[in-house]
């Protein structure tokens, strides 16, 4: 596990971004043609409508205990058509499949509102800074760099025990940190699109900063963001675990995978290794089906790179 | 448990035979076989020790080391009964309000100086000595020693604390109030001997291997803080003798299934059962997997005042709850460690303590249950006016677990919905000190082997009664125990009167569940506080 | 290149005030005392121990003495939980165990992260490839809080062949499992890293137009290609070592190998302020330290870089 990953992403030519809608429907076609992506989009789809519909298949709620499994969950609680526990119970006789489910919302849910504000903040920051430049550039960068040196996991394991755990905290805390490296990408990007003869001239004709900035500039920087928002997404279930492994992720009855997988983890050489595996199942699918997606929309953004 | 504190309790003069089981070191104390070569301990830390200080020290594991490397007035015995220490003997006279040990003179400390009473006077006095700033100060307050107080707040020198030594080997201690179990409570890390001169040279930094004198029959040898530490057999000791653990390692692991692995792997002697796990071992590993009762007892806090939801003012719903709870399925089913359910306070294990019947104890949880549902409607809540509760707990699996299934009993039978928050430690005493809760986890253990150290804390003065439950009745009662030759009876009534108003909810008594492997001899099984020495300790041949 | 390291330096200063006002700030909120139990304690035991530890005194004024301790002595101040140490004690014996198995850590990755990214980069679409993809994926996916007692369980109990944990001043038995669960993740990332970028790098025009002149492809890999493909590697390298002394939190406790991360967490549950501010402290520093370090080999690799 690894909770410091940057990501790299190569910026799609700028000025082929600003040709049009054909680049889009290049970057389409590019994208279907890579089985992998297909095969991850295909898989997160298939994680993402389990973890909506899974619970109205199960005759069990997420937090009600099965108290004839309760106290012998070792031999009564293992995955089994007839006691409709599919994917068997945790250690409270609570039903792992619908869990699952459960888990699987709430990480994703920490994974996409996580990497959206870090995105929408990241390329708001990055956007201002590149197209004033100057002084308001440097400042606004150094910022950026102090903010890097700060040792945010441990911050944030501090600001979790402190205000007792919330997921807005960690939605806050998690955000604060992940824009930093999307500043920089942003303003860089915006540093070549301000100097375009077209961006020019709409400065020219009294053009407000804001009206360039949403019309001509933010358009333009739209595939790193999405290459960079799909990759963050799995850094932040990444996050989200760790947490829940410290005990500060969300609140019982709910649950996340990174927690489910935690107490799956400490069960493992008790015979009831179910409980670890299915959570883990739908965790590393979800990563790595954000992986991979991530890297094929980097290829068919990149339109450099014909290699494959 | 036998009485023995009783016994001091009626005859207050006491001799206490120096030397109660002398081994003769190379043969087995019980059988008398050869022992093995390797008499080494080793035993699982949860966490680092916080501090090797006596007079600082407020932690259980760390009272483990201080045990070894430390021996005060008194000690315990395998039944948690008093035994000699560095006292051969002691009076109690004044009506229980003046203390003289008398202090066997061939007691050492590690570096050959003698152990004598001027030790004790400057512990005691560093105890309370605000420039100490000890956390624990408060027991020597407890033990109502003349000034005590007044020194703590600053307001007399350490110097003019109640202590004093007679000549080098008689200690004289006067209390401001009678206290029977005076001589119980020397048996605590804070009532520890230590050496002057060392402290005075080495500063803070005395308690370090190569600085530390100690007068126990350990010292320490190596410490490297989150890793382990390692204590050695004291030569000087008076009654070295008779030690057979050559050398006793405490390890720091704190996953406890990590320490599981580590214990099978035979890395260590001695550690805990992961929770949930004792009937599985006990399967697997009959010889090694214990379960020892344990002066503690886990209850649900009910908050009293103003600021808990209006309903909980009902004795009915108090009793609902507290009845609806099916403590046998939270004991044998989710904790699995031979803990027993509970609906009193005292443990029932505490000497001279013998649990009273409590009328709802002895229905069946089906009665209970007719009962309980009878009195939340009687009250006016159910499915169709359901009550919400919140319940805090601080991070912890088992507290995680025991919440989460008394939720869903109270919600299934009652129609309550709980709202289950947890906190970390230190926030969650916050929160529940401000009584910022409607039900509350908590645990509370003796401090010494008797029944006020529990039923105290339900008194209106209490620091540490968090539900501030108040009865006139519970006061007067305990008030008047301290001085009653037989207290039993009025602890009888305070139990009865605090199960008519519910005043908390009770759930188990404590037991202590740890893995010892099956050549370790020795063990204290009968002290109920746990207090396990070293010394007492044998590798046998088997 | 000198003003810009002393550009980086200055920064330094104002983020690491930045942080120990912050964390400060944070504490000094905190609901809860160092020194409250169970047993509430008697207010003036509280006094007393709140009067030597300097925390009767106004915000400002313990920020400020912190601060000057620091600045002339060096001093972190004494622990609160661990009363017989104090916080310079705690970092001198705990950090070097962090470093130590956290440099290893290190190492380890960025090699054997780099040799597995080019063979598949060399290799691409072949079985080789797929199977490096898999494996930094899966590595990449694995929490080490699933691997570290998975490691236990095989070489300790089953096997037999290494210790389940310890430290005893960092022999090889007690540092491999450290090392290894400390390690994979940070050597997938450094693998997929290496990987696109290496592909990138061969389908460059210079690299094609080194091949079209027929130089033999093994000179072309390893003379002109890896350096450029190198670079977003090196950018990742201050973050890995940084994630080394993070990950700290979990190694010390599957390993006991007493290193800063356990302090960390345990100071933070205790509210043992100086203890936090201590960790962070010296953490910002060297995050700032390693970013600084990353630059100037980015700086050395890359001749468009100008400072």
């Amino acid at each position: 596990m690894n909770l410091t990953t940057r990501i790299r992403i190569d910026a799609p030519d700028v000025s082929a971004g600003v040709t049009g809608r054909s680049l889009w429907q290049d970057a389409r076609t590019r994208f279907f043609r890579n089985r992998a992506s297909v095969a991850s989009l295909l898989a997160l789809l298939l994680v993402g409508l389990f973890a909506v519909a899974a619970p109205w298949l199960s005759i069990w709620s997420y937090q009600a205990i099965d108290w004839t499994v309760l106290g012998n969950v070792q031999a009564a609680g293992s995955p089994s058509f007839t006691t409709g526990h599919w994917f068997g119970t945790d250690e409270l006789g609570r039903d792992l499949f619908v869990r699952t489910a459960m888990g699987a919302r709430v990480s994703l849910m920490v994974g996409i509102i996580g990497a959206l504000i870090a995105v929408v903040v990241g390329t708001l920051y990055g956007t201002v800074a590149g197209y004033f430049g100057g002084r308001i550039d440097s400042v606004m960068m150094r910022i950026v760099d102090i903010l890097m040196s700060i040792p945010y996991m441990f911050v944030l394991i501090l600001m979790l025990v402190v205000f007792g755990r919330s997921i807005i905290l960690l939605f806050v805390a998690i955000g604060l940190v992940s824009w930093l490296d999307m500043a920089r990408i942003v303003r860089g990007q915006t540093l070549n699109i301000r100097n375009l003869e077209f961006v020019e001239n709409a400065v020219i004709m009294g053009v407000s900063p804001a009206a360039v900035i949403l019309r001509h500039i933010i358009p333009n920087l739209l595939g790193i963001a999405i290459v960079y928002a799909t990759l963050l997404v799995p850094n932040m279930i990444i996050y989200e675990s760790f947490i829940s492994f410290l005990g500060l992720g969300v609140q019982e009855p709910d649950t996340s995978l990174g927690a489910l997988i935690s107490g799956g983890a400490s069960q493992m050489q008790y015979g009831t290794l179910w409980q670890l595996a299915f959570p883990l199942f739908f965790f590393i699918v979800t990563l790595s089906g954000f992986f991979f997606l991530g890297d094929g929309l980097r290829d068919a953004l990149d339109p450099k790179d014909s290699g494959r | 448990m036998k009485l023995k504190i009783a016994t001091i309790l009626i005859v207050p003069v006491l001799i206490l035979s120096g030397g109660s089981m002398v081994h003769a070191a190379a043969s087995d104390p019980v059988t008398g076989e050869p022992l093995p070569d390797n008499q080494t301990f080793t035993y699982r830390l949860l966490d680092e020790v916080p501090t090797l200080d006596p007079q600082l020290n407020e932690d259980s594991a760390g009272f483990d080391v201080l045990r070894d490397l430390f021996e005060g007035l008194l000690t315990q015995d395998s039944e948690g009964s008093l035994a000699p220490g560095v006292a051969e003997r002691f009076t109690g006279t004044d009506l229980n309000r003046t203390w003289t040990f008398h202090l066997r003179e061939n007691a050492k400390w590690s570096n050959g100086d003698p152990v004598t009473a001027g030790d004790f006077v400057y512990a005691w006095r560093r105890a309370v000595d605000p420039a100490t700033a000890s956390p624990y100060a408060w027991y020597v307050e407890l033990s109502t020693i003349v000034n005590a107080s007044k020194i703590i707040a600053g307001e007399k020198p350490p110097s003019e604390l109640g202590v004093k030594a007679l000549d080098d080997y008689t200690l004289e201690v006067r209390l401001e109030k009678p206290l029977p179990y005076f001589p119980e409570m020397t048996t605590y890390a804070t009532f520890f001997p230590v050496h002057r001169p060392t402290i005075e040279t080495h500063g803070p930094g005395w308690t370090r291997p190569g600085n530390l004198v100690s007068n126990g029959a350990y010292v320490l040898t190596e410490h490297v803080p989150n890793e382990y530490h390692s204590r050695q057999r004291n030569p000087m000791y008076w009654n070295n003798q008779a030690t057979i653990i050559e050398k006793v390692t405490g390890k720091v692991i704190n996953d406890e299934n990590q320490a599981l692995t580590r214990y099978l792997a035979g890395e260590l002697d001695r550690t805990a059962v992961p929770a949930g796990q004792y009937p599985n071992l006990k399967d697997q590993y009959p010889g090694e997997t214990t379960s020892a009762p344990l002066l503690c007892t886990y209850y649900f806090i009910i908050n009293h005042t103003g600021s808990a939801h209006p309903a909980l003012a009902d004795v009915r719903v108090r009793k609902a709850l507290s009845w609806s709870l099916d403590r046998d399925i939270l004991v044998n089913s989710v904790l699995k460690g031979g803990q027993y359910p509970a609906y009193n306070f005292t443990h029932r294990a505490t000497a001279g303590f013998e649990t009273p019947v409590i009328a709802y104890g002895t229905l069946t949880q089906a009665e209970r249950d007719h009962e309980a549902r009878r009195l939340i409607a009687e009250a006016g809540y159910g499915d169709d006016a359901p009550l919400n509760l919140k319940l805090i707990y601080n991070t912890s699996e088992s507290h995680k677990q025991i919440a989460t299934v008394a939720a869903q009993m109270w919600k299934q039978k009652l129609g309550v919905e709980i709202e289950l928050v947890n906190y970390e430690w230190k926030t969650y005493l916050d929160i529940r000190d401000n009584q910022q809760f409607d039900l509350a986890r908590a645990g509370w253990c003796g401090d010494y082997n008797e029944a006020s150290t529990f039923l105290d804390l339900l008194t209106s003065t209490s620091g540490a009664n968090d539900g501030r439950y108040s009865n006139a009745q519970v006061d007067s009662l305990m008030r008047e125990s301290k001085t009653l030759a037989d207290p039993k009876p009025s602890y009888y009534k305070v139990e009865t009167i605090i199960a008519d108003d519910m005043a908390i909810i009770p759930i188990y008594h404590y037991t202590s569940v740890f893995m010892l492997k099956s050549d370790i001899k020795g063990w204290p099984y009968g002290n109920v506080q746990q207090n396990w020495y070293s010394k007492d300790l044998w590798r046998s041949a088997n | 290149m000198a003003s810009f390291i002393l550009r980086r330096v200055l920064v330094a200063v104002p983020t690491i005030l930045i942080l120990i006002v912050f964390s400060f700030l944070l504490m000094y909120a905190a609901p809860g005392s160092p020194f409250v139990g169970e047993r509430p304690l008697p207010p003036e035991v509280l006094a007393n121990i709140e009067a030597r530890y300097g925390l009767d005194r106004p915000f400002f004024q313990q920020v400020f003495n912190y601060i000057r301790g620091i600045v002339t002595d060096f001093d972190f101040g004494p622990s609160f939980i661990y009363k017989d140490r104090t916080v310079n004690d705690i970092i001198a014996q705990g950090f070097p165990v962090t470093l130590t198995y956290g440099f290893l850590a290190f190492v380890v990755s960025v090699v054997a992260g780099t040799l597995l990214g080019v063979t598949a980069a060399v290799h691409q679409n072949s079985w080789l490839d797929y199977l490096a993809v898999g494996v930094s994926i899966g590595a990449q996916v694995l929490p080490n809080f699933v691997m570290a007692p998975i490691l236990v369980l095989v070489f300790t109990l089953w096997l037999g062949w290494l210790p389940g944990g310890g430290w005893q001043g960092g022999q090889l038995p007690y540092l491999i499992m450290p090392v290894i669960a400390l390690s994979t993740s940070f050597m997938a990332s450094i693998a997929r890293i290496t990987r696109s970028s290496m592909l990138e790098t061969l389908n460059s025009d210079f690299i094609l137009t080194a091949r079209a002149k027929g130089l033999p492809r093994r000179r072309v890999i390893l003379g002109h290609a890896l350096k450029p493909a190198m670079l977003p590697v090196i950018s990742y390298l201050s973050p890995t070592f940084v994630g080394m002394i993070t990950g700290s939190v979990v190694i010390d406790m599957y390993f006991s190998t007493g290193g800063i991360g356990q302090y960390f967490v345990n100071a933070a549950i205790n509210r043992d302020y100086s203890l936090i501010m201590g960790i962070t402290i010296l953490a910002g520093a060297l995050t700032v330290l390693f970013n600084l370090l990353a630059d100037v080999a980015y700086a050395l690799i890359d001749p468009r870089i100008r400072y």
